[in-house]
Formats: structure tokens, sequence, C-alpha cells
């Protein structure tokens, strides 16, 4: 396969159901939707304009995330769904939409969509419809997509997520961007443009996987929100086990709406932004669109309601050539299906058959434990911070490897997390590897701050066992100790006479210690760390030497 | 029901051409005459169904009585179809109106429709699906089907290592004043 000269298709013509309200409203549905309690919270962006007295921009943001719900089959066909496969070889007749085939509804698909509308606190519709969205492309075989635009299965939710703010980015604040709807539709194909050869190649394995669009109400206004929004939302998918929300495999797509204004005028043209591979990026993107619409519009110019795709080589957004402006989807019900009746346990008929019921009730009921509500039991049991719960949640695995290390180890949990935190996380990012990868077992690490807690060695060299121990050769930490004799020494009379044996040779910080000046204490301290390679216990140490010090 | 019209449209019209019934009117019943086979059952079953009324299981199936309403309806004004719609509709729909005469006839099919409009539907549901008091059919999470790709790619003219080909993107309608059609010319 001449894979060089391959580029995968920038999805052309895809708007999604947020757009036709635009259409049918113009701007007054942004106008309508400009939220009030929350714009108190909200950052302004600061341009250049903003210094020189002109007014300031506020952007506003936002976000139609499709996420590939985690099934066995399609949403409407009993084919597989599976990332990687030969070309074509997952399609039924009814993902061709060959002539005579009906479509039939995959339960997991509409458990999962309700699992993610309880998690993001929205009402489910118990009655929602299927419609059907017209436009034409190559890798929509049937020329509609059936979708839910006007009864999805869940609307009116809430997201929270927190970022860090202030100068040193050590403020955790807590936002909340609101969920318009979450619907249930199909994917399209995949199409792979042969430029030269002037042609596209379809592949329609992707062709009727479920997704679950979820729209965001455009209360964000900058793109670290957007991010922290969309990791969230991946944390909360991830757990539920709806989605794998992986953005890399394109189980994850997220398209972000862009405008600019000034505060208090009314809301300014918005463009769509396509074509986000992952979650920088999509920072990036949103950052450059808003500095681009401010650039714009600064010079005189207007902002031109388009879609863009973002180049992450070049690092900005470029007008997209298939677009036609505004498309008419003319959405119509779809005839194939009654209306989807969802029940809870006071509604559910005497008599039914399971299979054929989808009870919220039973689906909240089992619902796991949502990314807040770990982090909330992880500062209440272990009495970290809640900046350190969301990096131990954000790395997949780390929250794991953690508690085996706290429950084996005698050290407190907030000396823990700093070797976590810091130390194991750090050599992982170095070397690029996941937990699961990490080459120190939780078991390796817990008997290393156990040797430590009990004063058998000091902290820098644990540093230094952590170090020997990344090299993975299986050696248990208290072996690297007695090979690399770093050991403290425990025998009072060795560390006095070689204290004492410091002192003498450097008289000179004797005597300034002596006039007054403790700070070249910690120097003496350094010097006989020196000398004895680390073995010293430094409180022991300062201890004697105050001691002989003050005779 | 016999195609007719423009093609597109399926309209009720076997009613005035068998019987020859005058065109338009206040009938609510639209173009058929009060004889035509969709009014019979109205108006209590033909010879064919009067044993069947009078049988009792099946006298609940034909209505005794007429539940249609006779509803005088004004004359609707002509809607016209503007050049910029049907421009729209070209280029959405793919259609080809070809000439006036398809456009008339659009027109009509419009005008046809327009009648419900003399309906009364206040505090009324719409109903989108005939199938809305059956429950929609669940089906279980597993694979069934799939792994046909030679029999797909039958159908396909051109393919390329097992993919479909097809032409690079959309290619859209050019613009109205640079494509020859009939819409050109100002009626």
């Amino acid at each position: 396969m001449a894979a060089s000269i391959l580029r995968r298709s920038l999805l052309a013509p895809r708007c999604r159901a947020g757009d036709v309200a635009a259409l049918h409203s113009g701007p007054s549905r942004r106008r309508a939707q400009a939220p009030g309690p929350i714009a108190s919270g909200r950052k302004t962006v600061k341009s250049p304009a903003g210094e020189r007295g002109v007014a300031p921009w506020v952007a506003v943001v936002g976000l139609e995330i499709h996420a590939q719900i985690s099934s066995n089959s399609k949403l409407f066909s009993g084919s597989q769904v599976q990332f990687a496969a030969p070309p074509n070889s997952l399609v039924s007749f009814f993902d061709a939409s060959l002539p005579g085939t009906l479509p039939a509804l995959n339960r997991r698909c509409v458990e999962a969509a309700v699992m993610t509308g309880l998690a993001l606190n929205c009402s489910i519709n118990k009655k929602s419809l299927f419609d059907r969205k017209h436009y034409f492309y190559a890798d929509l075989p049937a020329g509609y997509q059936i979708t839910q635009q006007r009864l999805p299965v869940a609307v009116n939710g809430s997201l929270s997520y927190s970022l860090c703010v202030g100068g040193k980015k050590n403020q955790m604040v807590t936002r909340t961007v609101r969920i318009k709807q979450i619907q249930l539709e199909q994917d399209s194909g995949k199409s792979l443009h042969d430029d030269t050869r002037s042609q596209t190649l379809i592949d329609l394995n992707r062709a009727g996987v479920g997704l679950m669009e979820v729209v965001m109400e455009p209360d964000m206004s900058s793109g670290e929100e957007a991010a922290a929004a969309v990791r969230e939302l991946q944390l909360i998918l991830q757990t539920l086990g709806s989605s794998q929300a992986i953005m890399a495999e394109g189980q994850l797509r997220v398209d972000a709406n862009v405008s600019v204004h000034h505060p208090g005028e009314a809301l300014g043209v918005r463009t769509e932004v396509k074509n986000i591979n992952s979650a920088r990026f999509l920072a990036r993107a949103i950052d450059y669109e808003i500095q681009r619409q401010i650039k714009e519009l600064e010079n005189g110019g207007t902002v031109i309601n388009e879609t863009r795709a973002f180049d992450y080589k070049l690092g900005c957004t470029i007008p997209m050539r298939d677009k036609e402006g505004k498309q008419d989807y003319r959405f119509m019900p779809e005839p194939n299906f009654p209306p989807l009746i969802l029940y809870d346990t006071k509604s559910l008929p005497a008599s039914t058959n399971h299979q054929q019921v989808v009870n919220i009730d039973w689906i909240r009921e089992r619902l796991p434990d949502l990314p807040s509500v770990r982090r909330v039991k992880l500062v209440e049991q272990y009495g970290i911070l809640p900046e350190h719960s969301f990096t131990l949640l954000n790395e997949d695995g780390l929250m794991e490897f953690f508690e085996n290390v706290a429950r084996q180890t005698q050290m407190s949990a907030k000396k823990v997390i700093g070797w976590i935190l810091n130390d194991m996380l750090g050599y992982l990012k170095q070397h690029n590897l996941t937990v699961q990868e990490s080459p120190v077992s939780s078991l390796f690490l817990a008997d290393l701050l156990n040797l430590l807690e009990r004063g058998t060695i000091s902290s820098s060299a644990a540093k230094q066992v952590l170090e020997e121990l990344w090299k993975g050769e299986g050696k248990t930490p208290l072996q690297i100790v007695k090979e690399k004799k770093l050991e403290l020494i425990q025998d009072q009379q060795e560390l006095e006479q070689i204290c004492q044996a410091v002192m003498e040779e450097h008289q000179e910080e004797v005597m300034e210690i002596k006039k007054g000046n403790p700070k070249v204490l910690n120097k003496l301290i350094g010097l006989v760390q020196r000398t004895t390679r680390g073995r010293a216990d430094p409180v022991l140490v300062k201890q004697i030497l105050e001691k002989r010090l003050s005779q | 029901m016999r195609k007719s019209g423009g093609g597109r449209m399926w309209i009720l019209r076997c009613g005035r051409s068998l019987r020859g019934a005058p065109s338009g009117g206040a009938s609510y019943w639209g173009g058929l005459s009060p004889g035509s086979r969709f009014t019979q059952a109205a108006s209590g079953g033909s010879d064919g169904r009067e044993e069947a009324a009078g049988d009792p299981r099946r006298r609940g199936r034909v209505y005794q009585n007429p539940t249609w309403q006779h509803v005088e309806q004004r004359p609707r004004p002509e809607k016209k179809v503007t050049v910029e719609v049907l421009d729209h509709l070209e280029r959405l729909a793919l259609v080809d109106f070809r000439n006036w005469e398809g456009v008339q006839r659009l027109e009509k099919a419009i005008q046809f429709a327009d009648q419900l409009h003399a309906v009364n539907t206040e505090g009324v549901e719409p109903m989108d699906s005939v199938l809305e008091d059956r429950c929609l059919y669940l089906r279980e999470d597993n694979i069934t089907e799939g792994n046909c790709t030679e029999e797909l790619l039958q159908n396909a003219r051109e393919t390329v290592e097992e993919y479909f080909v097809a032409p690079p993107g959309n290619i859209p309608l050019p613009k109205l004043e640079e494509r020859d059609t009939f819409l050109q010319v100002s009626e």
C-alpha cells in the first residue's frame, strides 16, 4: 500500500447538531445561551489591546464531543467494532446501505448513553426519538445519518472540572460547564485521500459504529479550560466503561466553536475548529483561533462563519476546502424506529422481557465511583492535598500503585505521595513509560520506604537505591543497600569521631559559628555527610556538632 | 395508487381519473368522489363487507357510522416557489426540474398538501411514526454479521486493494449564473 501518498481526510462537510440550531436562529442561538452566573468566573483573555487601553476581549468556546461507544457490535447492525482491521471486513449489508436492509438498535449502546447521562447529571428522557440527517459524502453510503436531534436521550447536565490558575499555577479552581444534550448517532466511514490519482478510498469498517455526541454550552473561555473539561470527560467515560475515549485512536473527537467579543456586547461570529487529535493540540488550536480572531477584528476585518482545520505541524488553523457554507440537513423522523422508551422502577410494566427493557434506576445503582468522588475519598482516606489527587487520577494506574504502596509501608501517606509524585512519576515521564510498565513494583518501593522510615538509611541514600532499582535488575532494596553499603552509621561513637575530625579540619568555620553565625553549621553537616558518603543521619550529626560547639 | 405528476410525489389521483369527478371543490375528501374505494369504508361498507359487518366478531372493525367530518375550505392562495428556493433544492437534493412544467407540478403538490392546514390540531401531539404503540426492539450486543468483503466489493465498479473508490470530495453544483439551466430565464 503506497501509504506515503495517502493522507487522512479532513472530515469535510460535517456539521453537528448544534449547527442546525444556528442555521435556523442564527446569532440569536448564541445570545440566548450567554451564561449568567458563570460569567463572573470567566477569565478574560489578555490581548495586546488590553494593555493599550482598548477594551479587553472575551473568548467564548463551546465544544461538541463525539465519543465512540465501547461495545462489541455496531449501533444498528451486528458487525464487529474494532480499530485496525482489514479494509471493509467489518461491514454488514446494512452498513453498506444496500437496499432492503433495516437497522436494529443495540441495547448496550443505549445503556452506555444512559450511564453517561447519569454521570453528567443529566435528566434522562424516557421517550427519545431518532431522526435522519441528510448530506452527501462518499463515506456515508446511505446519504443520511441516523441521529437524535429533536429528542435526545439525555439533556441539561453539567460537568465540573478543575484547573490550576494563578501566576505559579498552584491554585486549583473548579469550573462547571453545562451539557446541552447527549445523543446517540452513527459514525461514518473513513476516507483516505489519494491526491495523485485524484480519488478517495473508502473504508466502511467504522461506518455505523455507535457514537455519543456530548454537546456542551459555550461556557468556556480559553483553550486551557476546554482541555481540562475534555480530560475530565475522558476520565469519566473511562471509569464508566461506556467509551475508552482514546483520542489517538479516534474514539474521542472534539470540535470547538470559538468566537470573541467585548464583555457586555453581543456575541461574535463563531468559527468551528476541527481535526484536533489530542488534548494538547486542543488547547493550542483554540488559543490560536482566539488570537487569530482578535487580530482580524482589531485590524478592521470580520470573522467569517466557517469551518477551519487545525494543522498541528504549523500550529495554526486553515479554512477547509470542502465546506460550502451553511448546510441544510433536511432533518426528518426516522421512519424505521418507534420512539425509544426507557423505564425506571416505578414505570416498569409488570410482565416484560428483561432483554427488551432498559431500566434507568438499575443502571444508576450500578454506576461506579466517578473520578470526583474517588478524589474526595483519596483526600479523606490518606490526608493528601486535592492537587495530588488530581495528578494521581490523571495518570492511568497511578492511584492503584499509590494505594498498594501506602498499604504495605509504615510511612505516612503524605510522605509516600511525595515519593510517588516527584520521584516515581518523574522517572516514568523521563523514560516515557506507563505505570504498568514500571520496572519498580509497588512492593519494592514499599520496602524501600520502610527502610527509610525505620532509619536504616537516609533519604539521599534512598534516592540512590531508587535509581538502582530503576535499572530493573530484580534486586530488592535491602540487597542494594547492603551491596553499596548505604546504611546509616548506627554507632554513636564513630559519628562523634567523624564530627570531631571534621571540626578539627575546618577551624575557621568553627570560629564563625562560635561568633554567632549558625548558618555555617549546615556547611559542617554537609562536610560530615560527604565524608561518610551519605551514611550519617543529618539530625544526629547536627545534635553532635551543636553539643561539641557549645563546649 | 398510481405514480403521477412529476414522478416525485405520490398523489391520490385514482379516484379522479376513474370517475372523472370534478377537481377542487370544498369537500374534505380532496379529489375523490363519494363513490370511490376510499370513502366506502366510511359510509358503512359495500356489499362484500355487509356480511362482515353483521358478524359480531368483526363488527368492531368496520365503522357503522362515518367518523369523517365535512370541513368547509376557503380556496387557498396559489403559492409560488421562488428561483432561490428552486436553486437551493436542485443543489441539495440533486433533482432536476427540467422546465417550468415541473415547477408547476411542484407548486400543485404543495397546494394539495396545504389542505392539511384546514384541520385544527390544537392540543394534539404530532405523530411521527405509525409504530408509536410498539416497543423498539433492542438487540443484544453480539457479533452476528461482517466478513463479507468480497461480496460487497462485487457491487463496486472500481476498487483498489479492498477499498471502495470515490471521486476526491464533493463536486458542488455550479452557481446559478454559471450553469445552463431553465431557471436563469426569469419568469
